[in-house]
Order: structure tokens, then C-alpha cells, then sequence
């Protein structure tokens, strides 16, 4: 490639929002669409300013339901498509999402959540019906280019959409990233994707989320939503990513995602300094989540504490991992200012020791508002 | 298909054929799948139906047309449109549209939907697409109830109009008055082309073919966002018998939603003139 066509990549300080759009415009993303929300706003901004000069689009929709709706059709092109929104927006997308993973549409949504309270939201399929979609969350800028990228493949392979859960921080903290093409390998082709090409041919696509096929009148849902759940199987066993830190000799392991693990880190620097043996589990991929990676790791712990940004929703998952083979405490809670971004008490090192040091110690951490 | 059978000219038969033998006079349409579909007796959707893809064959889009699909009784018409299709949900058509025509420029993109998925639960959809003058045509098919449902009142249902949850015909102080949908797109700016026809007999199967005609030629020109309405029998959800559903159509709804053209490059037509 010459100089003319690389574009510089070169490590710069980056607002999360603009390191995400590029990073998606670097792996072919051509079609966005959304409509604006804080903290996501931004996100839409860098789309809007540099999807044209890459020959693609971006549309400021006049909902988020026209949003997804519109990358729903892009992306059943065959283009590398995303919306995004923050999780109020995306309640509002929940119909589509639950559609689109039944058509098996590969779609990027990023979701730049008021904190933690998505969690449910974002991995238990959020609208009607049985389906589940990969959701990936980032605990930084850097990291948050590299899913990105991730995204886009995870949807072309497995015909899934695909969640990137920032938040606040992720969307409007500045960080030195350096964005280029990552190669994550072969991709199967698109030649489910509708070009029209097929017309009269007696082998026309129609890409649907209800298993209806051409020449028939009928639709077998037996065939189609066995085909469905086996694939959600298989990404179930083969989509599980996480970070263990310092677990090998801990007493207690926090369970961290998103952002919020780094105030843990910070907070476990501390307690080790103390003297006391904790280490920190991060799920990257809260759906499928690491149930056996967790397992693993608290196998030699005394307590697993779980450190999420809302009332107590990832706990569920770390249970369902554990089945009550370690003893699990919440030591996290609500946390919000008075605009609802999420920047709230909890986002404080100190106060995430202290009440690390509770659970350590076998006392009740308390439950409800971190204030 | 073309038809470039020349009756006159020799055939040499020492060679293999060069063209596929083909029966002469074959009103086997290209684009509709032969085979059984659930749709009731007397419906008027087939009909529209088949007035769209012979529409698309005749313009030579059989290998670029893709259709967006919303959901309805002609949903089940699906399998047998042998063009490529999206499925969208109920009212999204126009927005799936948008996607695929922003990322295909040079495909010709329709919706085909139903009175209570564009103008019921829909509507903002699509009056944005038409509003942003999206190079798209919108297809509706217009019979004034949810036949899916058993015949619900929608928002196209005329007054007096006797529906499942307006037993009585539809009132305008208890259920408001109908939208006419054609009227309201067509005052839009980026609306390009814009005309209401019926199926309820030849002559106006005729003429629905021609508007389809004009607003995909209008979508190849790159206008901007065009549209046809096409008001279609469903003596099923009327309540009616069904050998009365063309006249039932022509003088109760086409009474208030008036057939013809409403705009044609961009401009009103004056329907009093």
C-alpha cells in the first residue's frame, strides 16, 4: 500500500467515541446510523463526519427503532453495518434485535450505557422471544478499538449481532490509541446477502427472521429454530473471553466488568499493598459468559465478590457459574449522579477498597445506593 | 423476458441451438413461483402482486429489484416472489429500505406493505424516508382493515366502515377520521412521485400497472422517493360476500381514497384542473 492510501496511523490521544468510530471505519464499517443520546452522542458525531469521506454513509435517523431499522437493511446487503445508542435507545431497538438475530444479520450495536444497569438488557436479549447476542465489554479506549474490530468479525462469522457495552467513561475519556486494520482471519462469504441477483431464478434470497423459504407456502420452525439454538450453542462454547488477575493464591476474587474493573485493579493494588490476597476476574464477553474460566478461578478462594455498577444483575451469572461452590457477596451497587450518566460514588478506588476489605473479612458489605 | 421470436427466421439445424426454446404466447409470469398460497378467495393482493413483478420484469430489474417486506397477509406471498427479499418487521419497511438502498445505489428498492404496517404502526417511518427524499419506492397495499387479524380497524378505514372494533362502521367522534396516506406523502418536498390506484377491475388493474411503471422509472432517474398506493379487495375482513368485494372497494373506500396520480417529477397535480 503506498503512503497516499494508508491513512496515519499513528498513536494519538484519542476521545473513546472518535477512537470507535475509526476503529469500525478500519474494519469496513460503511453504514451507521443513530440518533443522539449522552454519552453516545459523540459516537454519532464521528461517524457522521468521516463515514463520507470513506464513500459511506451515515444517517441521522429520526429514532432509534428508523436507526436500527436502517442498519438492519444495510447490513442484509452485505455491508458492515452499526448503530448504537445508550441502553434507553437500545430498549427502544430491543423488536429489531430480537428480529435481526432471528434473520442472522451481522450487526454491530454499541451501546454507551448511563453505567451498569444494562446487564440484563444486554445479555438476556433484551426483546421477545429466544435469542441471545454476543456482547462485549471494554474496560478502556484501547481495548474498546480492538472489540470493535472483534465485533465485526464475530458478526460476519457467525451471522450474529453483536454488542459492545461502553459507558460514559469509555465514550468521552481521551486515551493514546493507535487504530489500525486488525486481521482476524478468514470470514465465510456473504452469498446469503441480498444483491438482487438471484431474481427469476427460482433461487431468489429472502433473508427473515421466520424460516420462510421460496416455492413453498410453509415454514418449517422445528428446522429453523433448531438451526438457531445449535449456533447460539456454538458460540456459547467458543466466544468465552476474560481476564484473571492475581487469582492464584487470592481469598477473595472481585468480579469486575467494563470501566469499573480498573477502579477494582486500582483498589487490589491497594489491599495487596495491605497484605491481603485478592484478585480480580473480568469478563470481557458478558455473553457467552466465562462460567467455566470463573469456575477455574475461584476454585481456591474464600469469597467471590462481585463489583458491578447496579443494583445486583451480573451477580446472577456468577452464581449460575459458581453453583454454590464459593460463597458470593455484592459489594457494588447503584451509582449515579444527578444527569444519570453512571458517574457516581462507586467510581472511587478507596471506597471500592474498603468495602473489598468488609467482604474479605466476612462482614456485610451494604446493599442499595453507594453514596 | 424479452421477446425477440422472429417467426421468419431460419434455424440452422446442423448446429446446437444458441437460443432456449421457449413456447410462444407463455403468460407464465417470471417472477411469480407457481404454487398454492393461503390467501382467501377474492383477495386483491395477488392481483397487486403480480402487477408489481411483471412491473419489474418488463423494466428489466428481474436481476436487481430487492423487496422489503413488511408484515401481513401478503407476507405469505413471500415464497412465491422470486426476486430477492428482506423480511423487515410490522411498519419498518421504509427504514430497511433506506439501509439497502444507501449501501445499493443502482438496485431498485421497493417496500410492500400493508394499511396497518405503514400507516398504523409505520407511519413515522415512512414519512422520514419520503421526507429525506430516499430514492426508494414504497408499495401499499390499502384495503381499509388488518385482514391478517379478521378485519380490525386501521387508519386507512373509511367512515362508516364496519370493522371488528368498530362493529357498528367506523365513527368519526369515537375512532377519528382516516388518514389518506397518498395525499399526506404527497405534499412532501422530497417526495418525487406519488399515485393511488385499485384492482377492483381490468381497467384499473391496467392502471395500477402503469403508476408502478412510472414510479420505478421515476426511481431510476434518481428523483427521489416515490410511491404507490393500491387499493386491493378483502371481502374476508369486510364481512361481505365475495363476489362483491370489487364493487364494495370501488364505492366505499375508493369513494374517499381517490384513485389517479398525485404528483409526477416532483410536482402536485391539480386533481380539480
Amino acid at each position: 500500500m503506498s503512503a497516499a492510501e494508508s491513512p496515519p496511523n499513528q498513536r494519538r490521544l484519542m476521545e473513546g467515541s472518535e477512537a470507535i468510530a475509526e476503529a469500525a471505519i478500519a474494519a469496513g464499517c460503511r453504514f451507521f446510523s443513530g440518533y443522539p443520546m449522552t454519552p453516545f452522542t459523540e459516537v454519532l458525531e464521528c461517524f457522521a463526519k468521516r463515514l463520507p469521506d470513506e464513500g459511506g454513509h451515515c444517517i441521522n435517523s429520526e429514532s432509534e427503532i428508523e436507526a436500527i431499522g436502517q442498519a438492519w437493511g444495510a447490513a442484509a446487503t452485505g455491508a458492515r453495518a452499526a448503530t448504537g445508542s445508550t441502553g434507553q435507545g437500545l430498549s427502544l431497538m430491543q423488536e429489531s434485535m430480537s428480529e435481526i438475530t432471528r434473520a442472522e444479520i451481522p450487526i454491530v450495536i454499541f451501546n454507551m450505557a448511563r453505567g451498569q444497569g444494562d446487564y440484563f438488557q444486554a445479555t438476556r436479549g433484551g426483546g421477545h422471544g429466544d435469542y441471545r447476542h454476543i456482547v462485549l465489554a471494554p474496560e478502556s479506549v484501547g481495548e474498546a478499538t480492538e472489540l470493535t474490530q472483534l465485533a465485526f468479525h464475530l458478526a460476519d462469522q457467525w451471522r450474529h449481532p453483536v454488542v459492545i457495552y461502553g459507558d460514559y467513561l469509555i465514550a468521552h475519556t481521551a486515551e493514546a490509541v493507535q487504530i489500525e486494520k486488525i486481521d482476524f482471519g478468514p470470514l465465510p462469504d456473504k452469498d446469503w446477502a441480498v444483491d438482487g441477483s438471484l431474481g427469476g431464478t427460482g433461487r431468489s434470497r429472502n433473508v427473515n427472521p421466520i424460516g420462510m423459504e421460496k416455492g413453498s407456502k410453509g415454514i418449517d420452525p422445528n428446522k429453523f429454530w433448531q438451526r438457531l439454538s445449535d449456533k447460539e450453542d456454538r458460540i456459547q462454547e467458543a466466544e468465552q473471553r476474560f481476564e484473571v488477575e492475581q487469582a492464584e493464591d487470592a481469598e477473595l476474587l472481585i468480579v469486575a466488568f467494563g470501566t469499573l474493573a480498573r477502579f477494582a485493579r486500582a483498589a487490589i493494588r491497594d489491599l495487596r499493598a495491605e497484605g491481603l490476597k485478592v484478585g480480580l476476574f473480568r469478563p470481557i464477553s458478558l455473553w457467552p459468559f466465562p462460567a467455566q474460566a470463573l469456575r477455574d478461578a475461584a476454585s481456591g478462594c474464600k469469597r467471590v465478590a462481585v463489583l458491578e455498577q447496579n443494583a445486583g444483575q451480573m451477580i446472577d451469572d456468577v452464581q449460575l457459574s459458581l453453583l454454590g461452590s464459593v460463597p458470593v457477596v455484592a459489594i457494588g451497587g447503584i451509582s449515579t449522579d444527578a444527569a444519570g450518566f453512571g458517574i457516581g460514588a462507586l467510581l472511587d478506588s478507596d471506597r471500592i477498597a474498603a468495602r473489598a476489605r468488609d467482604a474479605y473479612a466476612g462482614k456485610p458489605v451494604p446493599r442499595g445506593v453507594v453514596s | 423476458m424479452s421477446n425477440d421470436y422472429d417467426p421468419l427466421r431460419v434455424i440452422p439445424t446442423d448446429a446446437p441451438p444458441t437460443v432456449a426454446c421457449r413456447k410462444k404466447g407463455s403468460f407464465e409470469p417470471a417472477l411469480t413461483l407457481m404454487g398454492e398460497h393461503d390467501l382467501c378467495p377474492g383477495c386483491g393482493e395477488p392481483l397487486a402482486l403480480r402487477q408489481i413483478l411483471d412491473s419489474i420484469e418488463a423494466l428489466g430489474h428481474a436481476q436487481d429489484a430487492i423487496g422489503v417486506i413488511g408484515i401481513g397477509c401478503y407476507t405469505a406471498l413471500t415464497s412465491l416472489m422470486d426476486v430477492d427479499l428482506i423480511q423487515a418487521l410490522h411498519g419498518r419497511a421504509p427504514s430497511v429500505a433506506t439501509g439497502a438502498k444507501r449501501m445499493r445505489p443502482d438496485n431498485l428498492i421497493f417496500t410492500l406493505q400493508g394499511d396497518g404496517d405503514m400507516v398504523n404502526e409505520g407511519l413515522q417511518e415512512v414519512i422520514h424516508t419520503a421526507a429525506r427524499g430516499e430514492n426508494v419506492t414504497c408499495i401499499l397495499l390499502n384495503n381499509g382493515v388488518f385482514g391478517e387479524t379478521g378485519g380490525h380497524m386501521t387508519s386507512t378505514t373509511v367512515l362508516g366502515q364496519r370493522t371488528k372494533n368498530s362493529i357498528e362502521g367506523r365513527d368519526a367522534k369515537q375512532h377519528g377520521y382516516p388518514i389518506l396516506i397518498g395525499d399526506l406523502l404527497a405534499g412532501l418536498q422530497g417526495t418525487a412521485y406519488c399515485a393511488r390506484a385499485s384492482v377492483h377491475d381490468a381497467k384499473g388493474v391496467a392502471r395500477t400497472r402503469r403508476f408502478l411503471d412510472r414510479a420505478f422509472t421515476s426511481q431510476e432517474k434518481g428523483q427521489g422517493f416515490s410511491f404507490v398506493e393500491i387499493l386491493t379487495m378483502c371481502p374476508t375482513g369486510w364481512f361481505i360476500p365475495t363476489a362483491e368485494g370489487p364493487s364494495y372497494l370501488d364505492e366505499e373506500l375508493g369513494a374517499i381514497h381517490e384513485v389517479g396520480e398525485l404528483k409526477k417529477d416532483g410536482v402536485l397535480i391539480d386533481r380539480n384542473a
